[in-house]
C-alpha cells in the first residue's frame, strides 16, 4: 500500500513536469531539431537566443510590464480590500462579487472586450494597452488574496492608530499595509508570475513592442528549434525563482 | 495636561436598541473614574463617544469646556488603552510609544527620548528596541499604556485594558495603574466590569446598567450606602429582605418600608439591628472568613449569607443569635 502510495506521487509529478524537463533538456540538443535522439550537449542555443536584439528587448518589455501592471493591481486590489473589509457599504456582497468576477472569465474575452474599447477609443496599442489587460486578471486576485488576510488584528491597530492622530493615509501606510506585508507580498508576486507568462490579452493588445510569450509565438511560426527550447527554459527558470524567491522571503517568515 | 469632562444628555440608539438613555456625567480634571457594570449596560459606548469613535444619537460631550460634536478621534485631547493592546507588531516599542508624537511632527530624536522616559513610567526601562511579540501580555499593555500617555493627552480612556490578564497579574498592574495615574495627574476613565478592580483604583465609580446610571460615589460610599438595588448587588454580596409595615420576615425592624440591605460582613451576634436567633444550614472556609448560609428560626425558608471570623468554630445545625451592625434600606 506504502509503495503504491509512492508510486502515485511519483506519476503524479511525472505528468506534471515530464513537458518542463523534456523542454529544458531539449534545449542542450547538439542539432537543428529538439526532438529525440538526444544528440549531444552544447549551450549554443542559448548563446544565440542571449545574443538576438528582438528576444532580449521582448524580455525587458516583460518584465516592466510585469512589474508595473502587479504594483497598480496590488495597489487598487488593497485599497478595494481595506474600503470594503472595514466600512459597511449597502451592497458591499455584490461588489465584492463584482470585483472578483473578472477571475472566472476567460483571458480571450477580456482581451478582446479590452481591444474592442481600445479601437472605439482610440487608444493606440502598446505596452501600456497590455499592462491595462494585465492589471483587469491581476487585480481580482490581488483584492481576494488582501481581502482575506484582514483581520481584527488591523482593524483595531488600526483604530488605535487614528486615535493617536494619524490621518488615513498614514494609517494605511504605516499600519495596515506594512502589517499585511507578508500577503501583499505573495500577491504582488503571483500577479507578476501571472503576467510573465500571459500570452493572448499580450498578443492582442500589443503591437510593435511585445512582450516574451509573443516574440516567442513569432518565432515558433518559423518552425521549432533547439533555439525556442532555450528561450522557454529560461522563462521557466525566471518563474521558478519568482515562486522560490515568495516561498523564502515571505511565507517561511510568516510562520 | 489633564481636563474634565461633561457628559450631556447622551443618548445612544442601535437601530431600536437602547444603548445609552440621556446620560448625565460630571468628571472633574485629574479625576480616576470607573465606568462599572455588566456586559451590555452602556459603559463601552460611554466610552467610545468620548473618544469619537461613535456619534451620540442625541446629547453633547464636552472635554475641557470644548463641545466635541464631529471631531474626529485624531483631533480629539483623548487617547485609549484597548482591551486588545492593539500594538503595532512591525515597530520596535520605542516606534509604538512614539507613534502618537510622529503623527505631531516631533522629531526622531525627541520621540525616542520621550518613548524612552515613558517606558520607564511603566517600568520597561532599556526595551525600546524589543518588538511586541517579545513581551508577555502584562508587559504588552504597559507599552499600550505608554503609548497611550506619550502624547500626553488631557483625558485616558482604558477600555477593560486588563480583562485579558490573570487574576494576579490584573491585581498588581492595578495598584500600578493607580500610581502612574497619581504621577500623571492625566484624567482617567477606565471601563471594567470586576467590582473589586473598580473599587482598588477609582476616585469615583459610575455604576451603569440597561443603559443608565445607577449609582456614582467612591468607592466607600457605593458599597455601605449603595443608592439602589442594583449596584447594591453589583457591588458586592448582599442580603435582600423586604420590609413591610415595620416587619421582615424575621420579625419586627425599625426601619421604612423598602429592601433591607445587609452586607454578609456586617452580620455578627452583636450587631444593632437584631435578626433573632439563626440556625447554620451550612458553612464553608474561604481563608479570610467563614462563609456560613443561615435561616433565622423566626423565617426558616429565608436564607441569608453570613461572614463569620476567621476563627469561629460553627458547625451546621448550630443556633446564633445574629444582628446587622450595618445595612442600607432601599426602594423596592
Amino acid at each position: 500500500m506504502r509503495a503504491l502510495s509512492w508510486a502515485y506521487l511519483a506519476v503524479a509529478y511525472a505528468f506534471v513536469f515530464l513537458p518542463v524537463v523534456v523542454l529544458v533538456a531539449f534545449s542542450f540538443q547538439d542539432g537543428r531539431l529538439p526532438v529525440p535522439p538526444f544528440q549531444g550537449f552544447t549551450l549554443d542555443w542559448y548563446g544565440r537566443v542571449l545574443g538576438e536584439r528582438d528576444l532580449m528587448e521582448a524580455l525587458v518589455n516583460s518584465a516592466l510590464v510585469a512589474a508595473v501592471s502587479s504594483l497598480i493591481a496590488l495597489i487598487l486590489g488593497f485599497l478595494a480590500a481595506h474600503a470594503l473589509a472595514r466600512v459597511r457599504l449597502p451592497g458591499s456582497v455584490l461588489m465584492r462579487g463584482v470585483l472578483i468576477a473578472p477571475m472566472t472569465v476567460s483571458y480571450l474575452i477580456i482581451a478582446l472586450g479590452l481591444l474592442t474599447l481600445f479601437n472605439q477609443a482610440g487608444v493606440r496599442l502598446s505596452l501600456w494597452t497590455a499592462g491595462v489587460g494585465h492589471v483587469v486578471i491581476n487585480l481580482p486576485l490581488c483584492f481576494a488574496i488582501t481581502y482575506a488576510a484582514m483581520g481584527d488584528q488591523q482593524r483595531n491597530a488600526e483604530r488605535a492608530a487614528r486615535d493617536l492622530g494619524a490621518p488615513e493615509w498614514k494609517v494605511l501606510a504605516l499600519v495596515s499595509a506594512p502589517m499585511l506585508a507578508a500577503p501583499l507580498a505573495a500577491a504582488f508576486f503571483l500577479s507578476v508570475t501571472f503576467s510573465w507568462d500571459e500570452f493572448i490579452i499580450a498578443f492582442l493588445l500589443t503591437r510593435f513592442d511585445v512582450t516574451l510569450p509573443v516574440e516567442i509565438w513569432s518565432m515558433l511560426r518559423s518552425g521549432i528549434s533547439p533555439a525556442t527550447n532555450a528561450v522557454g527554459s529560461l522563462v521557466f527558470l525566471v518563474s521558478v525563482t519568482l515562486v522560490i524567491l515568495l516561498e523564502v522571503f515571505v511565507f517561511r517568515r510568516a510562520k | 495636561m489633564t481636563a474634565g469632562v461633561s457628559i450631556r444628555a447622551v443618548t445612544q440608539r442601535y437601530g431600536s436598541a437602547l444603548a445609552l438613555d440621556a446620560v448625565d456625567l460630571e468628571i472633574a480634571a485629574g479625576e480616576f473614574v470607573v465606568l462599572l457594570g455588566p456586559s451590555g449596560c452602556g459603559k463601552t459606548t460611554l466610552l467610545n463617544i468620548i473618544g469619537g469613535f461613535a456619534e451620540p444619537t442625541s446629547g453633547s460631550v464636552l472635554i475641557g469646556g470644548r463641545d466635541m460634536a464631529g471631531v474626529a478621534p485624531k483631533d480629539r485631547p483623548t487617547t485609549t488603552v484597548f482591551q486588545d493592546y492593539a500594538l503595532f507588531p512591525h515597530m520596535t516599542l520605542a516606534e509604538n510609544v512614539g507613534f502618537g508624537l510622529r503623527m505631531r511632527g516631533v522629531s526622531r530624536a525627541a520621540r525616542d527620548a520621550k518613548a524612552e522616559e515613558m517606558l520607564a513610567l511603566v517600568g520597561l526601562e532599556g526595551r525600546a528596541a524589543r518588538r511586541p511579540h517579545e513581551l508577555s501580555g502584562g508587559q504588552r499593555q504597559r507599552v499600550a499604556l505608554a503609548r497611550a500617555l506619550a502624547v500626553e493627552p488631557d483625558v485616558l480612556l482604558l477600555d477593560e485594558p486588563l480583562g485579558a490578564l490573570d487574576l494576579k497579574l490584573r491585581r498588581a498592574m492595578q495598584d500600578e495603574l493607580k500610581a502612574i495615574q497619581r504621577r500623571v495627574g492625566t484624567t482617567f476613565v477606565h471601563v471594567t466590569h470586576d467590582q473589586e478592580e473598580a473599587m482598588a483604583i477609582a476616585d469615583r465609580i459610575v455604576v451603569m446598567n440597561g443603559g443608565r446610571i445607577a449609582d456614582v460615589g467612591p468607592p466607600r460610599e457605593l458599597y455601605l450606602r449603595p443608592k439602589s438595588l442594583f449596584s447594591a448587588g453589583f457591588m458586592g454580596e448582599v442580603n435582600k429582605v423586604p420590609v413591610k409595615g415595620g416587619a421582615a420576615a424575621f420579625g419586627p425592624v425599625a426601619v421604612p418600608d423598602g429592601v433591607l440591605c445587609i452586607r454578609p460582613e456586617a452580620i455578627s451576634e452583636g450587631g444593632r439591628l437584631r435578626i433573632g436567633p439563626c440556625r447554620v444550614v451550612e458553612t464553608v472556609f474561604f481563608g479570610t472568613y467563614l462563609r456560613a448560609h443561615v435561616a433565622p428560626l423566626a423565617a426558616p425558608d429565608l436564607r441569608l449569607v453570613v461572614h463569620l471570623p476567621q476563627g469561629a468554630e460553627v458547625a451546621a445545625g448550630a443556633v446564633m443569635d445574629l444582628g446587622a451592625q450595618d445595612f442600607t434600606v432601599l426602594e423596592a
